[in-house]
């Protein structure tokens, strides 16, 4: 399957998804620049970490008003598999796919540490390999993963099923403690109304190799691949 | 026309930066502070002379990519062509 990673300027983590997905998951992978206007065939689009725009303005501002983003908004109305990691889960938020806020974290602090999450959706294309439930140990590493909402818009998401992980403990208790940004109701990661659209927080690529010792994110980008491919499949048939 | 364009967290939203700003003011002797929100100002020169439509221009801005209205409000200030920002 073909996927693209789009490069803004201050992506940090793209060559890490690329890997991930060229390297480890044996796929067709493209980088795709910020200014390009087409996504070159991609079947996934992944909006990397980093500091996009040198987080100028607001973390993801600026990188959800350039070119690319207007094709990636065409590829998810018409049910393109889209993931955002940190800064690309910001460039989500600000571009209007994805809906809420980030403000700092509560801390003041930039959090680089690892965290467990709750997995609430297994039906998704990129939780599909998971159970809800389970719990994944994945790092974190920002200073602006403070999810925010209206109350009623937060009850909302939660009616939906949009919540898709939460930051809990390890055996996958919901708790403040277990929250490290001060995100609203403990959300490290939500989908659209349609799920083909994820964000989240935490680093799966940064966790997807044995050598890196912890493979626990290397299940989202599976089963990504493994929808993104039936889909193709599909429209081919 | 010149404008100044002021953009702050949400009365409803935890600002977490005043917060630490209010408890630095409070250590320094200025017992007084009850709130402090951090926002943003942006001092911008618009090739407009009309404050109507100086004003809509400078609301669209707010609205596109000065605010995150999710989380920020805003507020609009025309100074007028002649009054500089002084230092």
């Amino acid at each position: 399957m073909r996927c693209g990673v789009v490069v803004f300027p201050g992506s940090n983590c793209d060559h890490d998804a690329y890997h991930v997905l060229k390297h480890v998951l044996d796929q067709d992978v493209t980088f795709l620049w910020h200014q390009d206007d087409s996504l070159k065939g991609s079947e996934l689009v992944i909006l990397p970490g980093g500091f996009s725009y040198g987080d100028y303005l607001r973390a993801g501002a600026m990188a959800a008003l350039s070119p690319v983003m207007a094709a990636v908004k065409r590829h998810a109305e018409t049910g393109g598999l889209v993931l955002g990691i940190c800064n690309g889960f910001q460039v989500l938020l600000e571009a209007g796919l994805l809906p809420g806020a980030m403000r700092r974290n509560a801390s003041l602090r930039f959090r680089c540490q690892d965290v467990w999450l709750k997995v609430e959706r297994a039906d998704l294309p990129f939780t599909r390999k998971l159970r809800v439930g389970q719990v994944l140990r994945m790092p974190i590493a920002h200073a602006e993963g403070n999810y925010e909402d209206a109350p009623e818009k937060l009850d909302v998401l939660e009616a939906a099923g949009q919540v898709v992980f939460r930051y809990s403990t390890p055996d996958g208790a919901v708790t403040p403690e277990a929250n490290p940004n001060g995100a609203a109701r403990n959300i490290a990661g939500i989908c659209n109304a349609q799920g083909n659209v994820l964000g989240l927080m935490p680093h799966p690529e940064r966790c997807s190799e044995s050598v890196l010792g912890n493979t626990d994110g290397l299940a989202l980008f599976a089963g990504a691949v493994e929808a993104g491919s039936r889909l193709v499949a599909g429209a081919r048939r | 026309m010149k404008a100044r364009v002021t953009v702050y967290p949400r009365r409803e939203i935890l600002d977490p930066q005043g917060k630490a700003i209010r408890d630095a003011l409070s250590r320094v002797g200025f017992a007084g502070v009850e709130d402090v929100r951090a926002g943003k100002s942006f001092e911008i020169s618009l090739g407009i002379d009309d404050p109507v439509e100086a004003e809509r221009e400078l609301r669209r801005m707010c609205e596109k990519l000065l605010a995150n209205t999710v989380v920020e409000d805003y507020s609009v200030e025309l100074l007028g062509a002649e009054v500089g920002v002084r230092p």
